[in-house]
C-alpha cells in the first residue's frame, strides 16, 4: 500500500491479514450478504485502507465516550460519477462533505459512519482508492471512523460506488450559527475561489484539459471555522456552497432570513480557468459546485478581523468579501454587473448542463 | 445560437481522415474540428462553436477595432460624458 | 480569455455609449436578431443605458425557442423509444413539448444524453453499436456545419446507426418574414455575427434595399454590441440604409466556403414553421435526398402526433417583438424557468428567460412581477 493513498492499486500479496482476501478482482453479491466474504472485505480491504482513522474493533454499533456540549448529527450521500477526478476521489468528498456539514454549524466534527452501496461487477481495485481516500481524509480532518456497512447490488452497467457518511460533533458553548441569522448591513464573505470542484468533474466528463490543472478543492474546513469563531466575532451563518454553488447558498440563506443580498460581481473570486470552462460551457461560476470552499455572514464590523483569520489558514488563503445583506428585495439576490446593470443570482434549477446558445 | 468562442490552436493532426486541431482557450484546452479551416496553421486563432472551428479570427482586425474605441475618447471632451448621464437618468450606479 | 475579455472594457464601453448619446437625435426602435445578442444586452444592462428613445427589439433568433412544436414531439416519441440513444444539446432538454420534455423522458428511463458537440453523439453511435443514435439537429446556420459534417462523417465511415432529426432554421428569410408583418416596427437590424462567419454577408444588402434598413453585422460582447448599435443609429439618423459589418474580425464577407460547400451538399431548403411565429417559407434546411438514410425523420415514423401550445403563453408575440417579456400575463406567475410555459423562458437565450434573471428586480420594483 502507498502511503499517499488515493491513487495506487492495491497488492493484495503484501497483506498480512488473518482471513486473507479471496481473490476476485471484481465485486460480487456475496460480499454484501453478511457472511465470510463481507467479514473479508471488511478485515481485508477497507480496514487496513482506512488505516490510522478506523477503531479497529468492529460491533453492531460504536460506543462512543459522553461528550459535554450540544450534539450535531449530519448525513449525506455521494454518487458522484466520474468516481475518479482530478485533485480528488468520491471518497474525499464522502468525508469532507460531512464533516463541512457539521462544520457548518459550528461542531468540532468527532466520529464518522461509512455505508457503501456497491454494484456488482465494480473492480476492487477501485473499492480500494475509494477506501483509501476515506481513509486519508478522515486522518486529514481528525475524524475517526467508527463504524459502517456495505451492501451490494445488482447493477447493469457493472460499476459504482455509492457512499452515505453520517458524522456526530460537538458544538462548543455560546457558538450560534445558523441560516435564518443574517441580517442587513452584515458582510458577505467567501472562503477561497469558487468553481473549482465542479470544473474539475466536469472537465473530466467533457474532455477538457488545462495548462494548469483544475483539481477539486475538496477540503475540510472544521478549522477554518474554529480560528473565524476564535476572534470573538459574531459569525451569523456559515455554508458550504456545494452543489448549486454560491448562488444556491446565498438564496438559501436570504430566504431563512428574509433579507436580500447584494454582490458585486467584480469582486467575485473565479479564477481564470473556471471562467474559461465555464465559457466553453456556457455555465455560471456562482451555480457550480465547490467542495472545499464556505460563505460567511458577519457583521460589517467584524469583516477585517474575519478575513485575517481566514487567511492565515490554509484553507482561506483567498478569503474575500464578496456584497452585503440588504434590505431591499428580500429573498433575492442580486449581482452588480460590470458594466453598471444588475442580475438576479438566481437558485439553479437542477443540473448544469452544457449548452450551445 | 451563438456561443462560440476565440482559442489558440495548438496542434493540428488527423483523426479519422478529419482534420482535428488541439485548442487553447487561455487556459482550457479542448479538441476541435478543423476541417472547415483546413489551411489553419498552429499559433492561429480560431472561432469555435459546438467542437468546430467555424472562421479564423483575424488579430489584425481585433487590434483594430479596439483601436477605434480607443480613439473615441478624444471626442469625449465635446460632447460630455453621456455615460455618466445616461447612468444617472436611469438611477443606476455607477 | 483573449479577444473576449478586451471586448468587454468598461472605459471603452462608456466612450461608446457616449458616442450613442451624441449621434441620437430621436426615436428609433431596433432589433437584435440573435438571442445571444439578446442576452448579452439584458445581462450587461445595455438597453438601461441607451438614449431615451432607442428601443431594442427583441428578435427570433434563439433556435430552441422557435423549433416547431411537433418537432418536440417529434423528439420526444423518438427518444422514448428503448432501442434509441437520443442525443441533444442541454438547451433542448426542458423545452417544454405538448404534454413533457426531454428530462421528463430522461427521468422515465429512456437514454437520453446531453452532448457539447454532435461529434460525442457519433462517438457514442461508435460505442453503442446495437442502439440507435439520433442526434437533435437544431441550430441557426452558425451550428448547421457542425451537423452536417457530423452526417457526413457517419457516412464516409460507414456508421449506419446514426441518425439526425433536422430543425435548422435561417436567418435572411425571418428578417424579411418580419418586415412583410403589418405590425412591424423595425427600423433596422443588427444581423447575428457567427451566423455571417459561416454564410457570409452576401444575403443581406438586398434585403436592406427592399426594406430600407440599415443592417449591422454584430458581435456578442459588450463592445460589439454598442458598436453595431452606434453603427446602426449613425445610418438612421442619416437616412442610410445599408450593409455594414461591425463584426470584421470574425466576418469576412465571403464568409467559410468549406462550410457552405458542405451545407448545400448536406441540406437543402424547406419551409418551416416557427414555433409561436407561423409557417416562413424557405426558411428552414432540411437533411438532401442523398442524405436520407440518416433522416431520423424518415428513420423513425412517428405518426399521430396532436400539438398542444399551451393557451397561456404568447412567446410567440414576443418572438416578433411585439411584446416585451414583462407584458405577457403569465410573466413571472404561471411561466418561470422552473414552470415554463413555452421556449422562451426556458431558453437560456429566450428573452423571457433573460428577462426573468436579469430584469425581475426592476420589474418587481414596479410591481409588475412577484
Amino acid at each position: 500500500m502507498s502511503p499517499d493513498g488515493g491513487s495506487n492499486d492495491l497488492d493484495f500479496e503484501g497483506w498480512t491479514c488473518p482471513a486473507p482476501l479471496r481473490n476476485t478482482p471484481t465485486v460480487v453479491m456475496g460480499h454484501g450478504g453478511g457472511g465470510a466474504m463481507s467479514g473479508e472485505l471488511v478485515e481485508s480491504l477497507f480496514l487496513p485502507a482506512y488505516g490510522g482513522a478506523a477503531r479497529a474493533d468492529l460491533a453492531d454499533a460504536a460506543v462512543l465516550p459522553p461528550v459535554s456540549g450540544r450534539l450535531a448529527f449530519s448525513t449525506d450521500s455521494y454518487v458522484v460519477k466520474p468516481m475518479f477526478f482530478p485533485g480528488g476521489s468520491i471518497g474525499d468528498l464522502a468525508v469532507n462533505g460531512t464533516v463541512n456539514d457539521l462544520a457548518m454549524v459550528g461542531a468540532q466534527p468527532l466520529y464518522l459512519s461509512t455505508a457503501y452501496i456497491l454494484a456488482e461487477g465494480t473492480p476492487m481495485s477501485d473499492i480500494g482508492r475509494v477506501a483509501m481516500a476515506v481513509g486519508k481524509a478522515a486522518e486529514q480532518a481528525g475524524v475517526q471512523l467508527v463504524t459502517g456497512d456495505t451492501k451490494v447490488v445488482d447493477h447493469g452497467s457493472g460499476d459504482g460506488i455509492y457512499v452515505n457518511t453520517a458524522g456526530v460533533g460537538v458544538i462548543p458553548d455560546g457558538v450560534e450559527i445558523g441560516p435564518e441569522r443574517a441580517r442587513p448591513g452584515d458582510a458577505v464573505l467567501v472562503s477561497g475561489a469558487i468553481g473549482v470542484h465542479g470544473v474539475a468533474v466536469m472537465s473530466c466528463r467533457e474532455g477538457l484539459e488545462f495548462t494548469t490543472p483544475v483539481e477539486s478543492d475538496s477540503a475540510p474546513l472544521h478549522g477554518l471555522v474554529a480560528d473565524m469563531l476564535a476572534t470573538g466575532a459574531d459569525v451569523r451563518v456559515l455554508r458550504d456552497p456545494t452543489r448549486g454553488g454560491v448562488s444556491a447558498s446565498l438564496n438559501e440563506i436570504a430566504r431563512a432570513s428574509g433579507v436580500g443580498m447584494d454582490l458585486v460581481e467584480r469582486d467575485l473570486p473565479v479564477p481564470e480557468e473556471v471562467r474559461d470552462a465555464c465559457g466553453l460551457l456556457g455555465l455560471d461560476p456562482l451555480q457550480v459546485a465547490n467542495e472545499g470552499k464556505l460563505v460567511a455572514i458577519v457583521p460589517a464590523a467584524d469583516v477585517d478581523a474575519v478575513l485575517e483569520a481566514m487567511r492565515a489558514h490554509r484553507f482561506g488563503s483567498g478569503a474575500c468579501r464578496i456584497g452585503t445583506v440588504v434590505e431591499d428585495h428580500p429573498r433575492m439576490v442580486v449581482a452588480r454587473t460590470g458594466l453598471g446593470g444588475t442580475r438576479v443570482i438566481d437558485l439553479p434549477l437542477g443540473e448544469q448542463l452544457p449548452r450551445i446558445c | 445560437m451563438c456561443l462560440a468562442v476565440p482559442g489558440r490552436v495548438l496542434e493540428v493532426f488527423e483523426e479519422s481522415g478529419t482534420t482535428m486541431a488541439d485548442v487553447d482557450f487561455g487556459g482550457v484546452r479542448k479538441k476541435v474540428c478543423l476541417a472547415y479551416l483546413p489551411e489553419t496553421g498552429v499559433g492561429e486563432y480560431v472561432i469555435v462553436h459546438v467542437g468546430f472551428a467555424i472562421q479564423r479570427l483575424d488579430e489584425e482586425s481585433a487590434k483594430e477595432t479596439l483601436a477605434t474605441f480607443e480613439r473615441l475618447g478624444i471626442l469625449e471632451e465635446e460632447f460630455g460624458d453621456g455615460f455618466a448621464a445616461a447612468a444617472r437618468e436611469k438611477g443606476v450606479e455607477l | 480569455m483573449k479577444y473576449l475579455d478586451e471586448f468587454s472594457d468598461p472605459d471603452l464601453a462608456r466612450r461608446l455609449l457616449d458616442q450613442i448619446h451624441a449621434v441620437t437625435t430621436r426615436p428609433w426602435a431596433m432589433m437584435e436578431v440573435c438571442g445571444g445578442q439578446t442576452h448579452s444586452i439584458i445581462r450587461h444592462g445595455i438597453d438601461q443605458l441607451l438614449p431615451e428613445g432607442v428601443e431594442m427589439i427583441h428578435g427570433p433568433g434563439c433556435p430552441v425557442c422557435v423549433t416547431p412544436l411537433e418537432t418536440i414531439d417529434r423528439a420526444l416519441a423518438i427518444a422514448r423509444r428503448p432501442e434509441v440513444i437520443f442525443c441533444s444539446f442541454g438547451d433542448m432538454l426542458r423545452v417544454p413539448g405538448s404534454h413533457d420534455d426531454l428530462f421528463t423522458v430522461k427521468s422515465e428511463g429512456g437514454d437520453v444524453r446531453v452532448v457539447y458537440s454532435p461529434l460525442d453523439a457519433l462517438q457514442i453511435a461508435r460505442d453503442n453499436p446495437d442502439k440507435q443514435v439520433v442526434f437533435f439537429g437544431i441550430g441557426f446556420e452558425t451550428t448547421a456545419p457542425a451537423n452536417a459534417m457530423t452526417v457526413h462523417q457517419a457516412r464516409q465511415q460507414g456508421i449506419p446507426n446514426f441518425s439526425l432529426l433536422v430543425s435548422h432554421v435561417l436567418v435572411p428569410p425571418a428578417i424579411a418574414a418580419i418586415m412583410e408583418s403589418p405590425t412591424c416596427r423595425v427600423q433596422a437590424f443588427l444581423a447575428a455575427g457567427h451566423v455571417c462567419s459561416v454564410m457570409g454577408t452576401s444575403e443581406y444588402p438586398p434585403l436592406a434595399e427592399k426594406y430600407a434598413v440599415p443592417i449591422v453585422v454584430t458581435g456578442f460582447e459588450p463592445l460589439d454590441i454598442l458598436e453595431g448599435i452606434r453603427r446602426t443609429l449613425v445610418q438612421l439618423e442619416a437616412g442610410r440604409h445599408e450593409l455594414e459589418n461591425a463584426y470584421p474580425r470574425a466576418v469576412p464577407a465571403e464568409g467559410n466556403p468549406a462550410a457552405m460547400a458542405m451545407l448545400r451538399d448536406v441540406f437543402e431548403v424547406t419551409d418551416r414553421t416557427w414555433r409561436g411565429i407561423g409557417m416562413i417559407p424557405g426558411s428552414g434546411w432540411r437533411l438532401s435526398d442523398r442524405y436520407a438514410d440518416y433522416d431520423a425523420e424518415l428513420r423513425f415514423e412517428v405518426t399521430d402526433i396532436q400539438t398542444d401550445e399551451s393557451p397561456l403563453c404568447r412567446s410567440g408575440e414576443v418572438l416578433q417583438g411585439l411584446i416585451k417579456p414583462h407584458e405577457c400575463p403569465a410573466f413571472g406567475k404561471e411561466c418561470t424557468p422552473r414552470n415554463p410555459l413555452g421556449a422562451t423562458m426556458v431558453s437560456s437565450e429566450g428573452a423571457c428567460a433573460a428577462y426573468y434573471t436579469y430584469r425581475r428586480l426592476d420589474l418587481v420594483s414596479a410591481g409588475s412581477a412577484s
